[in-house]
């Protein structure tokens, strides 16, 4: 447990009974929760090692009651922490003591779908597997697909810029987004963008996406939906050392294939997923990749044709082509289930720097050598085509310690990826997880620029403070 | 006028620092190829980034490249040519349209957020984007993004340089992601459609699984020789297969045939730099208006009925590229009355200083958000001496 919050603020934790009077006047009952109980449901996110209960939690129902309950707020110097549906792993939701947790989670209704303009206005609680759920009778869907999409709403997509699966082709959220509903801290709603593309001035909506809470509250969204394609089968390559596969994809690409889906797995990942989902993948391999590609059948057919081809050279042991759903179905299976599957065999956490792909041989040698030097295992699945890598670092929380030790082997791993030429996070965000890393990545001019534009929205720190900026060093604008 | 060119970033940043100290407004230029674009500015001194030049990164499988930002865009093109590869966005190329010479520059191309017709594909030149370094007005060097795809790592700041032409940072350098070049391109067109029915057409396609990388329309005065265009890429089996199959979906709407090589890239290109509309020289000013596909025609309409104007449409219908005469407020009032309306927003691309610095060359903002544009540009340039007024007057 090595995460400090800042110490909570004395004098609004005394002004509780009144803070709750004041909230309580300005949304409808039910929206209001107070009990220790229930408050509990809300004390974490997906980085459940660290809780905190808040001093309350506000669920509106509309963008007007989201701007009274802000500028309350902002008027009572009440921090708030926005949140969506909780499944951060960068614990990017966790409330603080004297902070209210302020949840889209009941405004989920889709406002509008236009299908000859390709786009869907939505609220901002609605799933991110909602929206695609909305559209699919029309054959569309909303591309950005993280693996945690039954639960995660579009308001978490954009507050961390969420990715999926499939962003080799499609992108990530901020490349799927056309405008959204913000609420700012003193109440004002502001309209960002539309359903049209490019925005006129400053591109305030690029800005918001990504910024994690801390520049206002999102309401409403309109994204891009997009005609899915006619089908999608993947192919299965093994090899036997790890240069093999990295080169592989390096040569898939430079042939001029963007494969749908480019997913790399290592050995401990492939036995562990194998022992849990019997998916058929070989155990006699230090490096596995998955390579899915769109299109009609034929197109299907010749793409993985070229794609096997170009992986001769560098002589795979296995090459399993997918020649239906199911056998499509068999291959995925294994890959999705690799948390869950990791998550019976030990405890972890999961981190997620992204590297150059060229640095890949290279880097899983050294986060192998991390881990072991702290007695631990890691097994590694990631999106090889953008280098965004997701090791899972194993332990034991009975042993005390264990934890401890993931979570600085997790950090070597991450000062590991800024080393070479990457970056700390590629997708779940900042949050309190890699706060103070913050300076290995950025020296104190680039962060205080990001801090003083900030402080345009917020310069009292009240929005989602305890995230993304180390402690120390803060200023208000 | 005082010119400075500096030689890498700490010449810049020492510019500027001295700059903001003495409170020197600064134009930041490239080879200002652009210069006649925005709101004219006039200041004592200009900052260009011609003596940052080359490129400082470039891994083909890796699909980055990264340049200094006064490297010639021809010279990034040719670059990536040489691996078979390519910038996703398009970038249109101002110099016809303006009646400009010279080369333009990839630190401009970001700052400018310069698309084309591929944007309804590939994205934006912002969506491209990884990584910038820029002096910001307190002459500071600050980094953002990175050279990687996946980044999510504090503000993104790269998307407020791109598209802030030059008024929150000089743009020292830039990191750009890239696509492999489609093995072939071609093209469906149909010929004599209305505006309306072309969209509808063009909405068909773009609403299909067929991975469409271009679709416009160009009316023409005589309804008959309007063309619809609609473009594929990949490799050749695909393209074959699309061909057929969007011919198909397509049909209702008239013979589609194929159109591909020189022709039909010359064609694309004239879309790309808005030169169907017209070509340097000419008396005209020129609106470049984004809204959603299906109201281009409606927007149309009501400018049409109102002025004197020609047009065309890229993006599906949802980039309509306006020419209007140079009397009165240029059709300012009816252009914008339909961007509020209809939704979007529309920038006077081309048109004399004297009334570019007269009419709004970016659509006027809601209070609100120019409250947040003036706390950023604040948060960047203090002393407001980086282009100032070249977006908005007083900024
Ligand atoms: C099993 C699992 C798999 C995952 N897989 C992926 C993956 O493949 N790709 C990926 O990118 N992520 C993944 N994630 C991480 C997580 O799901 C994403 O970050 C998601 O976008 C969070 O959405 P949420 O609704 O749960 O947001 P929350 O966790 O509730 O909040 C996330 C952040 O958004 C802010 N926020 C929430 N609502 C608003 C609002 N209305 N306005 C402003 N800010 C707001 C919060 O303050 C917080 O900072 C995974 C998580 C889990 C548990």
């Amino acid at each position: 447990m090595s995460i400090a919050f800042p110490k909570p603020d004395e004098a609004v934790l005394s002004r509780r009974s009144e803070i709750l009077a004041g909230l309580g006047r300005l949304v409808a009952p039910e929206a209001l929760i107070v009990s220790e109980d229930e408050r509990r449901a809300f004390e974490t996110d997906g980085l459940t090692a660290y809780r905190q209960l808040p001093l309350a939690v506000v669920l509106p129902s509309t963008t007007e009651e989201v701007s009274a309950v802000l500028r309350f707020c902002r008027d009572h110097g009440v921090k708030v922490v926005p949140r969506g549906a909780g499944t951060s792993l960068s614990g990017g939701a966790i409330p603080q003591e004297d902070a209210i947790v302020l949840g889209v989670a009941k405004m989920n209704r889709v406002l509008e779908v236009d299908f000859k303009n390709r786009i869907a206005r939505v609220q901002s609680g609605i799933t991110n597997l909602g929206i695609s759920q909305a559209v699919a009778h029309e054959g569309f869907f909303y591309a950005p697909d993280p693996s945690s999409q039954l639960a995660c709403t579009i308001a978490g997509n954009i507050a961390m810029n969420s990715g999926g699966a499939h962003c080799l082709k499609y992108g990530v959220t901020t490349n799927n987004l056309l405008g959204v509903t913000l609420v700012l801290l003193d109440g004002t709603v502001v309209q960002l963008g539309g359903d049209y593309l490019d925005s006129g001035g400053y591109d305030l909506l690029g800005l918001i996406t990504g910024s994690e809470g801390q520049l206002g509250v999102v309401t409403e969204a309109t994204v891009r939906i997009l005609r899915a394609a006619e089908g999608a089968r993947p192919a299965l390559l093994g090899f036997e050392r790890v240069e093999d596969a990295g080169a592989c994809v390096a040569a898939i690409i430079a042939a001029g294939i963007i494969p749908v889906a480019l997913e790399y797995m290592d050995r401990p990942a492939i036995q562990i997923c194998e022992a849990f989902a019997h998916a058929g993948y070989p155990l006699d391999v230090d490096a596995m990749l998955i390579i899915e590609v769109e299109g009609s059948d034929a197109e299907i057919d010749d793409m993985l044709r070229r794609i096997v081809a170009i992986a001769e050279p560098f002589r795979p042991k296995t090459v399993k082509v997918s020649q239906s759903e199911a056998e499509s179905a068999a291959i995925w299976k294994g890959r999705k289930s690799a948390f869950g599957a990791t998550g019976r065999v030990a405890d972890y956490i999961c981190m997620d720097g992204t590297i150059p792909t060229g640095q890949l041989p290279y880097v899983l040698r050294r986060i192998d050598e991390i881990a072991k030097s702290y007695g631990l295992g890691v097994a590694n699945v990631f999106h090889a085509g953008d280098g965004n890598l997701h090791p899972l670092v194993m332990f034991n929380t009975n042993k005390p310690g264990e934890m401890e030790k993931a979570e600085a082997a997790g950090e070597d791993i991450l000062k590991l990826c800024v080393e070479v030429g990457g970056c700390l996070t590629g997708e779940h965000g900042v949050g309190i997880e890699k706060r103070d890393l913050m300076t290995y990545q950025f020296n104190p001019m680039d962060l205080e620029q990001q801090m003083r534009v900030r402080g345009v929205f917020d310069p009292g720190w009240l929005l989602n403070p305890a995230k993304v900026f180390p402690l120390e060093g803060r200023f208000a604008a | 006028m005082n010119s400075f060119s500096p030689r890498d970033e700490q010449d810049a940043s020492a510019v500027i620092a001295e700059a903001a100290a003495k409170g020197t407004p600064l134009t930041l230029m490239g080879n200002g190829t652009k210069a006649a674009m925005g709101r004219p500015n006039q200041t004592e001194a200009s900052v260009s980034s011609v003596g940052l030049s080359g490129v400082t990164l470039y891994e083909p499988a890796e699909m980055v490249i990264g340049a200094r930002s006064g490297t010639p865009l021809s010279e990034i093109v040719a670059t990536l040519a040489e691996k078979n590869q390519q910038l996703p966005f398009e970038p249109m190329d101002y110099r016809p349209l303006l009646g400009t010479k010279g080369e333009p520059t990839i630190g401009a191309v970001a700052a400018m957020n310069i698309s084309g017709p591929r944007r309804i594909m590939a994205g934006a030149a912002r969506d491209s984007l990884i990584g910038v370094r820029f002096i910001n007005g307190r002459g500071e060097a600050v980094k953002s993004g990175g050279r990687v795809m996946k980044n999510v790592t504090g503000l993104d700041l790269v998307k407020l340089q791109a598209g802030a032409w030059g008024t929150l940072g000089f743009l020292t350098e830039v990191t750009f992601k890239v696509l492999p070049k489609p093995e072939r391109v071609s093209t469906l067109l149909i010929r004599g459609l209305d505006d309306v029915t072309a969209i509808e057409a063009l909405s068909a396609a773009l609403g299909s699984p067929f991975d469409v990388t271009g679709a416009a329309h160009l009316p023409a005065p005589d309804r008959l020789g309007a063309r619809t265009l609609v473009r594929l890429e990949g490799f050749s089996v695909s393209v074959d297969y699309r061909l057929n199959e969007l011919r198909r979906l397509l049909k209702g709407f008239g013979t589609a045939d194929i159109f591909e090589g020189r022709g039909a890239d010359a064609l694309w290109q004239s879309v790309r730099d808005a030169t169907v509309l017209q070509e340097r020289g000419s008396d005209r000013a020129v609106w470049r208006v984004s809204t959603a596909p299906t109201k281009g025609p409606d927007l149309v309409a009501r400018v049409a009925t109102t002025i004197d104007a020609q047009w065309f449409y890229d993006w599906g219908g949802g980039l309509v590229w306006i020419s209007t005469p140079l009397i009165g407020d240029l059709g300012a009032t009816v252009i914008r009355d339909a961007t509020k309306a209809l939704g979007g927003h529309a920038t006077l691309v081309s048109a004399p200083d004297s009334e570019r610095s007269r009419i709004d060359v970016f659509e006027p903002q809601t209070d609100a958000v120019t409250m947040l544009t003036r706390g950023i540009k604040a948060s960047f340039d203090p002393a407001g001496i980086l282009n100032p007024g070249r977006m908005y007057a007083g900024l």
